[in-house]
């Protein structure tokens, strides 16, 4: 089960996708979203639907990862067709009246586009730790944000720190594993009981787990020290982001089909 | 060269971690590691041989005495750079040293914190990536290496600084046995390179191979010499809690029985040899 989690995950390659700067990517995948929200109707949402099966392909990504992807929001977009499905009220005689039910076509059209908007989302930010690696993704929020450390916000602070905790994902959950079986061994009841006992027998899995991540951060604070880590002052870095004519061009294209999708608002009613 | 201008030294360093407590972690120690040695450092635990090795790149500074690094003084808040960039230290687990997700952009953490250009960061992690013999495996994420991988990640983490001494402190305690052989193998390539190291350690196989082993007890250094000359006192490293390496342990059992062998067979190859002479 925790093995899922596809937070970070990262597959190495050599696309156009892979090569492009992250900060365009961080960029347009903001700009992904902001378009879903602005042309909500069907053309729109076809629109952009293809257009990340289009960059799924070029960076050879298989179609499998989407899906694995998905899966964890699976329930959360259920749930949201079902309300929308039955409290999403139209004009005319519903569809389906039953008790006090009723079902309107609106509804219906308004779980679809939802569902597929939520989608698209959740794929469209995956593909952007699909191609780009957890640290190069940290340098480019690195990069946008340094205009921020003239007001003395701690931009390579953050950057660390997010560098760190995806670092120790891995290795956290390993250790959780290994905790919730040495608790099993000794007899804890992990996956019956009622709900208030299952809370319960958590708290002997994460106070262990809390205090080895105490001391990994004490050891792993004194190995930086012992490697001349002094904040961000004076630092170089082995990757420079450089904006290529390649990332122009990119640039270029994600922008005009972005703003086709926008565009799309214009002539097609969507969702409010 | 021996005795001018040595890597490290100590000069009757006294260290409690509570100044409340009479008790102190390092009490009085006084010694020196030269340019090139490969030094081990025994001693049962909490006898102060962590706390010594933590003194040495400016981690902890000692309470009393001085420890001085190629004559800078570890005190000196000026010198914390450099004295940390010449003397590296690797612990005991991999799994708290590595700070990246990427084995490269782990082994560039120390020069980027040392401010070296782009390019020179690239050719001094591959240097040290080939050095410790992880070159390969540059863009696998750590956590999916094993052990000794990982340790010699952490390593080549180190080596990147381009340090004078390396400062293993138990590095390889938490290592399977072919983990272990891995690292070792890439400490002989390191000492062949021109790198001090003192290793701290539990095993006595590794301590075989020095070149100056010191067994510390209760915050002091209690014996000193070469591998041939600690290992033939038996009963008194017993007496620190302390055991032989195998073959020495055969040589002593042998003995009991009427058969001598000489008192330097300490590693297995030796004491093969000395077998094989007896037997002829």
């Amino acid at each position: 089960m925790l093995k899922d989690i596809t937070i970070g995950q990262h597959f190495p390659g050599n696309s156009v996708l892979h090569r492009c700067d992250p900060r365009l990517k961080l960029v347009a995948t903001i700009a992904y979203i902001v378009a879903l929200f602005v042309a909500p109707n069907p053309l729109g949402l076809a629109l952009s639907i293809a257009l990340l099966a289009a960059l799924y392909r070029v960076a050879k990504i298989p179609g499998k990862m989407i899906l694995k992807s998905l899966k964890p929001i699976v329930p959360i977009i259920l749930f949201t067709s079902v309300l929308n499905l039955f409290f999403v009220t139209g004009q005319g005689e519903p569809l389906v009246h039953f008790w006090i039910v009723n079902i309107y076509a609106e509804g219906i059209k308004y779980a679809i586009l939802l569902s597929v908007r939520v989608c698209a989302l959740i794929a469209g930010t995956s593909l952007l730790t699909y191609t780009t690696s957890p640290i190069v993704l940290t340098d480019a929020i690195e990069s946008l944000l340094r205009p921020l450390a003239k007001v003395h916000f701690p931009v390579h602070e953050l950057a660390m720190m997010m560098t760190i905790a995806l670092r120790f994902i891995p290795t956290l959950i390993e250790e959780t594993e290994k905790i919730m079986n040495a608790q099993k061994a000794r007899g804890a009841m992990l996956d019956t009981g009622t709900f208030s006992q299952r809370i319960k027998a958590l708290v002997p899995i994460l106070i262990p787990l809390f205090i080895s991540a105490f001391r990994r951060a004490d050891e792993l604070a004194m190995a930086m020290e012992c490697r001349c880590y002094h904040g961000g002052e004076g630092r170089t870095r082995l990757k420079q982001l450089k904006f290529t004519a390649e990332d122009t061009r990119c640039a270029v294209i994600i922008t005009v089909l972005l703003a086709c999708i926008c565009l799309t608002r214009l002539f097609v009613p969507g969702l409010a | 060269m021996p005795n001018e201008n040595p890597m490290l030294r100590v000069q009757d360093v006294k260290f409690r971690y509570d100044p409340e407590q009479p008790r102190y972690a390092v009490d009085g120690v006084s010694m020196e590691i030269r340019r090139g040695e490969f030094v081990a450092v025994l001693g049962a635990n909490g006898c102060g041989k962590s706390t010594l090795a933590k003194h040495f790149n400016a981690i902890l500074l000692p309470e009393t005495g001085t420890v001085l690094v190629e004559d800078m003084d570890t005190r000196s808040e000026e010198h914390l750079y450099d004295v940390r960039q010449k003397v590296g230290m690797v612990f005991q687990n991999p799994d708290n040293q590595i700070v990246a997700t990427i084995v490269e952009e782990d082994v560039a953490f120390a020069p980027e914190n040392l401010g070296v250009p782009p390019a020179e960061i690239r050719t001094r992690i591959d240097e040290a990536m080939k050095l410790a013999g992880i070159y390969e495996k540059r863009e696998a994420a750590p956590y999916k290496l094993s052990g000794g991988q990982k340790q010699r990640v952490a390593i080549a983490g180190v080596i990147a600084m381009r340090p004078d001494c390396l400062v293993l402190d138990e590095a390889t305690a938490m290592l399977d046995p072919h983990g272990r052989a891995q690292v070792m193998r890439t400490i002989r390539q390191l000492r062949e390179a021109g790198i001090t190291i003192v290793s701290i350690t539990h095993y006595m196989e590794e301590a075989a191979q020095a070149d100056r082993v010191l067994v510390m007890s209760r915050g002091r250094i209690v014996m000193e010499g070469t591998p041939e000359q600690v290992f033939s006192q038996t009963q008194r490293l017993h007496s620190y809690h302390l055991d032989v390496p195998q073959a020495a342990e055969l040589r002593d059992e042998l003995s009991k029985v009427g058969i001598e062998l000489p008192k330097e067979v300490i590693t297995p190859e030796a004491c093969a040899e000395e077998l094989y002479k007896l037997l002829k």
